[in-house]
């Protein structure tokens, strides 16, 4: 066998190895992004009641809570990044990180002090690799976020949002994720958490759905005080579920890419190697051929 | 007799929906019980028991904190957790 065709047949057997691969983890991540979306669908009754509770003390009392006052001179913003904790799935990171580059770019344009707090080893990496500070960081959990990781952002964040500018409190709170649209769009996206703006779930209520006048135990002001707070931890959920589902899609999006360029690939050398094969075969015929005649004409 | 809906919600599912007769559970001020036909409410909920009683019998499901609302005969009861392992569907 001549050295270009071994060549070619080593290429192939490595493209081979490499579309195993990319087609296991994008059958993994179609049987995934499916659970995870089922997971945005089950945190909606939760939300579904929690935002409708909150409109309801909104509408019916004049309380001013401190996570729904704006402040007037904003000086400080802190911006939650979500990202993943694994690469392979296209631009799922890099865009969220673009998104988040320009968010930050904007508000410091307008003087704000920016604080970043990052969800996700990509996002980590980022910070690291450029020497950037940042406030916090959580990862190794992104395709799969429990209820629990999500409490524990919504404290950190409502904590940093309560306390004083002078000892390093925020005036408001951004967050960059990605909003799962369908299985083949999913956008990068900025929402501002705080100061809060409670505003409808998905569905809108229905036009004779009025809500009632609430009675509140024991007033509205604990009412609210107990509410928002799991307002906010259920719609930094929302944001990490809807970031799961996205992650996924794309990354089964990327993965089916790189399988069909490993097909496309295969094909192609496969077509060297037969080409190779062929022009070895040719010179061998014309070498024995050449050989034939040279003996004839000796004799 | 009317009935009340009652609908159970944890953060990330719907525990149990179902009618029931009466529904008891620790506010912040103390027990409430809600039967049909009670006025709308919003209480805050501490880390407790739920009870929720039916014809054949009551249910108990244990929650953290949390919260509920009743609507026309509607009782939301939300918490972030909810222990309803002894509940039948």
């Amino acid at each position: 066998m001549g050295a270009q065709m071994r060549v070619y047949r080593q290429r192939i057997r490595s493209v081979q190895a490499t579309k195993k691969i990319t087609r296991a983890m994008e059958l993994i991540a179609a049987s995934r992004v499916v659970k995870a979306q089922q997971r945005v669908r089950e945190s909606s009754p939760y939300a579904r009641a929690l935002t409708r509770a909150v409109s309801a003390v909104a509408t019916f009392s004049n309380v001013d809570h401190p996570l729904t006052t704006e402040h007037e001179n904003v000086r400080r913003a802190a911006v939650l990044v979500v990202t993943s904790d694994r690469g392979l799935a296209g631009a799922y990171s890099s865009s969220v990180l673009k998104e988040s580059e320009r968010l930050i770019g904007d508000l410091r344009a307008d003087g704000k002090e920016v604080v970043p707090y990052l969800v996700g080893r990509k996002a980590v990496g980022f910070y690291k690799f450029r020497k950037r500070d940042y406030a916090d960081e959580w990862t190794g959990f992104t395709d799969q976020p429990t209820f629990d990781v999500a409490r524990e952002i919504g404290e950190a964040l409502v904590a940093a949002f309560n306390q004083d500018f002078a000892e390093g409190g925020v005036d408001e709170v951004h967050i960059v994720f990605t909003r799962f649209v369908n299985m083949v769009t999913q956008e990068p996206d900025v929402i501002r958490m705080l100061p809060l703006e409670v505003v409808e779930g998905e569905e809108a209520p229905a036009e004779d759905d009025v809500l009632p006048l609430y009675e509140f135990e024991p007033s509205a002001e604990q009412v609210l005080d107990a509410l928002l707070p799991k307002y906010v931890t259920a719609r930094i959920y929302n944001c990490l579920l809807q970031a799961a589902a996205s992650e996924l899609a794309s990354r089964q999006r990327a993965m089916k890419s790189a399988t069909d360029n490993a097909e496309e690939l295969i094909k192609k050398y496969t077509r060297l190697a037969n080409q190779a094969r062929q022009a070895e075969i040719t010179q061998e015929i014309s070498e024995i051929v050449g050989g034939s005649d040279a003996l004839a004409d000796a004799s | 007799m009317s009935t009340l809906q009652v609908e159970l919600v944890a953060a990330d599912r719907k525990v149990w929906e179902g009618e029931a007769d009466m529904v008891i559970a620790r506010t912040v001020d103390g027990e409430l019980g809600i039967l049909p036909g009670h006025t709308p409410l919003l209480g805050v909920l501490v880390e407790g028991e739920v009870r929720i009683k039916s014809g054949e019998g009551s249910q108990t499901a244990s929650i953290d904190g949390g919260f509920l609302s009743v609507d026309r005969d509607k009782v939301i009861i939300v918490a972030e957790a909810v222990d309803a392992s002894n509940f039948t569907a």
